[in-house]
Order: structure tokens, then C-alpha cells, then sequence
């Protein structure tokens, strides 16, 4: 066994101590428990949905449709109106077409659920959430295989990041499918299919949309092309579209936000009056306001001399260039800065995670009652 | 500072400074998690946080919300995913807190795909738990996602319901009471992104403030690593600024003072920024210390070398 292989072990064997010593001290580690509350909608007009789904295949921008999906959240005698629906709350039955039964879990505190077992020990409205259990589980697992490589490259580490890469990739896919070829694309060129197959709140786009989107359609096989052995260059057709477009948009909204705007926010007098609520004027804001306005101005040249290459950086140009590379030292500088500070709120929200909702260590939030 | 050297010979006869260049950087690491972990160990424990004092970014975030008049139509756009959540869901919920008090009415929207899941959780946190008198429909409706990037923030300019053809319910845009008679963005007195990247504040500045600026404010939180890219905006483009966790620690002492009660204490969900100012402060402390070290070797190699 290598050196680097037992060492390993002593950490995981300590790691695993540790977790277990945790586990039997208080009132444990890791659970999640979760209350169950039983939601009942009574549709505001049930032959009103009826028919309003009869309907559904209708091209006009109407509504009606849309009642079923949202029906559970605005009938004024439902339960989920007052009651927020969890995020893992799902059907789990449905009743006649007047009214639509379903279950939801709600997360509890722990204390919670040993009151209820202490007051009935068969009762079943609170439990243990075991896939929300295992979910923190592995929540905690692939944190701390992503900060082991931080040690080594490990196959912990591996596991974790090809289930990064692979979950993003078919998560990406299937938002690409359903957010945008499905409403936008299938949507607009068969929104009677698409509205009684797969979106009944899909409204309807206009004729002028649906034109625009064969075009859009015929951009999108061409573009396939490439794929094919023969005929690749017909992508280049719908590339230029897409580089044409995309230039125009940028350049104007650059021209405009970037060039113009910021030109005129850097042309500051170098000497400002501040004047406080009576009307005199507050010698030290104004002071610091030309300080501002001064430096703002000299690092705007300066740095604009730096990048100036047609001359050479001698005498002054080269003065104010090297005062420009102070100024961009300072940037940079800021931004390592920022970088940091983001960096590590990244790393204390994990670590927050760790010890709060995994070890129970701490309870920011009261959440246990600790 | 190099990794993997367990097999240094001769580590004594070295100089000191090259000893401490040689350090196994696996030590760093571990220092950095004991700087972060050590406070929110004693933070979770004891529930101090720090003081704040708001800078003048963080402030124009608040003044541009507190001066809206009650009824209010504000757009907040959540441009990011639970990947920087750590980072912006502190200034998020302080800024739907802020806005729920003010009795504002809110449009959430997201160019994120799960910018959507974060809107919902922020609203149930924030909006159902602590505000449920607040109507869905009349006072919030969360818009949900729509793919499109910059092509959603132009279409907002001309159509609002072309852009968002339906809420994340389903409901169709045209049936939703508040938003009857939206009928473009420049409606909206206010813009608020939190964004953590492309698509965000950087796109709204650039296709939609530029052509309403005198119309609508916008304000934004950034995470730290675009902050630097946003400064220059403020204030002629940006109106207030939040920037990482530092700007969201500041915005939210203002909001937590703003509604505090006598007599009872803010909710540890409206802390979570300041909370993380606390490793902040202790690992960038190390951060100081690491660069004054390094500084230090490099003179005292310097100076060897010279001699």
C-alpha cells in the first residue's frame, strides 16, 4: 500500500469516526422529516373546464386552457392557497373533474416529530423523509468529494465531477427541448397539437410569429447540415444570419451603454460645490467630491495613454502611462479582491451547509431549536 | 509554494524563507477552511454578527426602493442559479423583503433557467411566510423562465406579453389584474436584477437601460466577480449597486433596521449576509497575511540572491 493510499485511510476511518460519534451525541445528524398535509381543490366551474378544454385546440389567444393548470392555486376554498406548496410536493391523486386531491410535504423541525410520537406513536402526519434524507446525504457526499481534491486527485472526486458534467449536460438538453423548441418551435407551427399533447397554458402565437418561425424552422435544418457528408457549406448560411444579427445587436447596444454613456459620465467638472440641506456650501463633500472627480478624470487619460501605442511612452505620454499601469494595478487589484470575496462566500455557503442542515452542529435559522 | 513535497532532504540546512517557500500548499488550504468554518461555528453558536456601515451603492439600492410609492409595479429579475446562491440569495431576500413591506407590486422574471425554482423559493420564504396578505396576481406574480437571453430583453422593450406570454402558473398574461395594463418595461418605475453572470445586469444596462434611462432606475446585486465590470455604471446607468456579499450585508442592515420592531428580533433568515461577513473578515485576514509572506520570501530571496 502506498503512502498516499494510507493516508487516505486514516481519513476516511477518522472522517468516519467522527460521523459516527456525532451521530450518537444529542439528537443525531443528517435527518429530514416532513409533514404531510392533505390539499383538496374544488374547481370554481367544472362545466366551465369541461368545456373550456373542449375547446383547448382553438388557435385564438384564449385562456380557457390555462384554468386546469391553474385552478389548484386560485380556487378560493383551496387549502394550497393558504398554504405554500412544497418544493417536492407532488400529485398523488386525482378525483372526479369538480375536484383534484393531492398530498403535501412540508419539512418540520425534529422536536417536531418526537412531540407528535411522544402524543401518538402510530401516527403517520409527520415522518421521517427518507429520499429527502438520502438526497442530504448525498448532498453532503459529493461537497466533500468536490473539496478532496483540494488533497488529491481521488476517484471520489472523478465520480462527482462526470456527474456534474452529466447531469448539466442532459439538464441543459431538456430545458433546450422544453423551454425552447417545444413552445417556441412546435408551438408555433402546431399550437393545437402542442397545447392538447403537452402545454395546455400554451397561448397562442400570432400569424406573423408563426411565419417567422418556418423561416426560422429552414435556418435550423440548414444549419443541421453539417452533419450530413455532402453539402456542409449550407451551414454557413444560417451561421452568417446568426453572426449578422448578433453584431448588429451588439454593436449598437455597445455604442450606445459602453461608448457614449460612459464618455459622458467621465466628463466631470474637477471642481464641485456641494451645498448641504440650508444652502452652504459643505467644504469637505466638496473637497472630496473634486478629489473623486480629479482622479476619476487622470486615470481615464492616463490609462487611455497607456493603451496609446502610435507614440512612444517617453516624457510625458510615457509619465502618464506609468501613472495608467498604477491605475490598472489598482483594477486588478480590486478585482483579485472581489474575486476572493466571492469565492469564499461560495465556500462558508457550503461549509454552512455541512454543519447546519448535515451535522447539525449549528442552527442559524432556529430551524431545530438548538 | 509547491504541493507534494514530502520527500524534501535537507529541509533543515535551507533558509527559513526557503522552507516556508517549499510549504506543502495543502497547508493553506486547511488554514482557509479553519478561517471560514471557525466563525460559522461561533457565529451558528453565539448569533453575533457585525456591524455594517452602508456605502453610498448599497444606500442608493435602498433610497430607490423606499422612495417608490406604495402600489408600485417593480420588475426583479432573477438572473442566477443555486451555484451562486451563497452569494446572491442574501441581497435577494432583503430585496423582496424591502419591496413586500413597501406594499410594492412585484414581477418576478428569470433569464436563468432555474432562476425560476430560486423566484419561488425566495417568494414562499419571504412573500408567503412573513407577507400573506400579499395576493398572487395583484401584488406579486413570478413570470417563471423564458430562453432568449438579450432576445427577451428586447422584446420586453416593445411587448411585455409577447415576452412573457404566461405566468410560471400557467395563467395567461392578459388575465393576471396587475399586470393589465403592462404593456412594455419602461412601465416599470424600477428594474432589479440579481444576476451572476450572462444574461444579467451587464445585458440590462446594455439593451434596455440605455433606451429608457430617464424613463426607469435600475438597480442591481452582482456576484463579486462581475461587481468590478459594473462600478463603472453607477450611478448614471446603474442606480445602486450591491456588490457580493459585502453589499448584501450592508443593504440588508439598512432593511433590517428600517423594519425593525421594539422588543423583537429579526428573523435569522434576514442575517444570513451579515452571518457570512464573519468568515469574510477572518479569511480575508489570511489572504492578508499569505500576501504579506509571500512578499516577504520574495524580498528575502531577493536580497540572498543579491548578496
Amino acid at each position: 500500500m502506498t503512502r498516499q493510499a494510507k493516508t487516505w485511510l486514516v481519513i476516511g476511518a477518522v472522517f468516519v469516526a467522527l460521523l459516527v460519534a456525532r451521530g450518537m451525541i444529542g439528537q443525531g445528524l443528517g435527518r429530514v422529516y416532513v409533514k404531510r398535509t392533505d390539499v383538496t381543490v374544488t374547481l370554481p366551474d367544472a362545466a366551465a373546464v369541461n368545456s373550456a378544454a373542449a375547446g383547448a385546440s382553438s388557435t385564438s389567444a384564449s385562456t380557457s386552457a390555462s384554468t386546469s393548470a391553474s385552478a389548484s392555486t386560485s380556487a378560493p376554498t383551496s387549502a394550497a392557497s393558504t398554504q405554500p406548496t412544497a418544493p417536492s410536493s407532488a400529485p398523488t391523486s386525482s378525483s372526479s373533474a369538480a375536484t383534484i386531491s393531492w398530498q403535501e410535504w412540508k419539512q418540520v423541525p425534529p422536536l417536531e416529530f418526537i412531540a407528535a410520537q411522544k402524543a401518538n406513536p402510530a401516527q403517520t402526519e409527520i415522518t421521517l423523509s427518507w429520499p429527502r434524507t438520502i438526497g442530504l446525504w448525498l448532498a453532503a457526499f459529493f461537497t466533500l468529494a468536490i473539496f478532496s481534491f483540494l488533497y488529491a486527485d481521488n476517484p471520489f472526486y472523478k465520480i462527482a465531477e462526470s456527474l456534474v458534467v452529466g447531469v448539466s449536460a442532459a439538464y441543459w438538453g431538456v430545458i433546450g427541448f422544453w423551454d425552447t423548441l417545444v413552445p417556441k418551435m412546435f408551438g408555433a407551427l402546431t399550437p393545437g397539437l402542442v397545447k392538447s399533447l403537452v402545454q395546455p397554458s400554451l397561448v397562442a402565437p400570432e400569424m406573423l410569429q408563426q411565419i417567422s418561425m418556418i423561416f426560422a424552422l429552414i435556418l435550423g435544418v440548414m444549419m443541421l447540415w453539417r452533419l450530413l457528408p455532402r453539402g456542409g457549406w449550407i451551414s454557413a448560411w444560417p451561421l452568417a444570419f446568426i453572426v449578422g444579427v448578433t453584431a448588429g445587436l451588439k454593436i449598437v447596444s455597445h455604442v450606445e451603454s459602453d461608448l457614449m454613456a460612459q464618455a459622458a459620465a467621465t466628463m466631470k467638472p474637477l471642481v464641485v460645490s456641494v451645498t448641504d440641506a440650508s444652502g452652504a456650501t459643505n467644504m469637505w463633500d466638496s473637497w472630496w467630491a473634486s478629489v473623486a472627480n480629479v482622479l476619476l478624470v487622470t486615470g481615464v487619460i492616463c490609462c487611455l495613454a497607456y493603451f496609446f501605442f502610435s507614440v512612444e511612452h517617453k516624457g510625458v505620454v510615457g509619465g502618464a502611462a506609468r501613472v495608467g499601469i498604477w491605475y490598472l494595478m489598482i483594477t486588478f487589484g480590486a478585482s483579485f479582491g472581489f474575486t476572493v470575496m466571492g469565492r469564499i462566500a461560495l465556500l462558508a455557503a457550503r461549509v454552512e451547509f455541512l454543519f447546519d442542515d448535515w451535522l447539525w452542529l449549528i442552527d442559524p435559522n432556529h430551524f431545530r431549536g438548538l | 509554494m509547491s504541493a507534494g513535497n514530502f520527500n524534501n532532504t535537507n529541509a533543515s540546512a535551507r533558509p527559513w524563507f526557503e522552507r516556508l517557500d517549499r510549504i506543502d500548499r495543502r497547508w493553506i488550504f486547511l488554514l482557509m477552511f479553519l478561517a471560514v468554518s471557525g466563525p460559522i461555528l461561533w457565529i451558528g453558536v453565539t448569533g453575533k454578527t457585525l456591524p455594517e456601515a452602508p456605502t453610498l451603492a448599497a444606500r442608493a439600492v435602498f433610497q430607490e426602493i423606499d422612495q417608490l410609492p406604495a402600489h408600485s409595479l417593480v420588475l426583479i429579475s432573477f438572473d442566477y442559479d443555486p451555484a451562486s446562491a451563497g452569494e446572491l440569495q442574501p441581497m435577494a431576500t432583503s430585496l423582496v423583503r424591502q419591496c413586500a413591506a413597501k406594499n410594492l407590486r412585484m414581477v418576478f422574471i428569470a433569464l436563468w433557467p432555474l432562476g425560476n425554482q430560486v423566484a419561488q423559493q425566495t417568494i414562499q420564504d419571504v412573500i408567503r411566510d412573513d407577507y400573506p396578505a400579499l395576493k398572487e396576481g395583484d401584488d406579486f406574480v413570478n413570470m417563471g423562465y423564458q430562453a432568449g437571453n438579450e432576445a427577451v430583453m428586447k422584446l420586453l422593450l416593445t411587448d411585455f406579453a409577447k415576452a412573457f406570454p404566461k405566468d410560471s402558473r400557467g395563467e395567461a398574461t392578459s388575465n393576471i389584474p396587475m399586470l393589465k395594463d403592462v404593456k412594455m418595461v419602461s412601465q416599470f418605475p424600477l428594474l432589479i436584477s440579481v444576476s451572476a453572470g450572462y444574461p444579467g445586469s451587464k445585458e440590462w444596462v446594455q439593451y434596455v437601460i440605455s433606451a429608457y434611462n430617464e424613463k426607469m432606475n435600475f438597480v442591481t446585486g452582482c456576484t463579486g466577480v462581475s461587481a468590478p465590470q459594473l462600478y463603472p455604471y453607477f450611478p448614471q446607468q446603474i442606480a445602486g449597486l450591491l456588490g457580493a456579499i459585502k453589499g448584501a450585508a450592508e443593504y440588508e442592515s439598512m432593511v433590517n433596521e428600517s423594519l425593525a420592531v421594539d422588543g423583537v428580533a429579526t428573523a435569522p433568515k434576514y442575517l444570513q449576509a451579515q452571518r457570512r461577513m464573519g468568515p469574510q473578515l477572518v479569511a480575508h485576514l489570511l489572504m492578508v497575511g499569505l500576501i504579506i509572506v509571500g512578499n516577504v520570501i520574495f524580498f528575502a530571496r531577493k536580497r540572498r540572491g543579491a548578496a
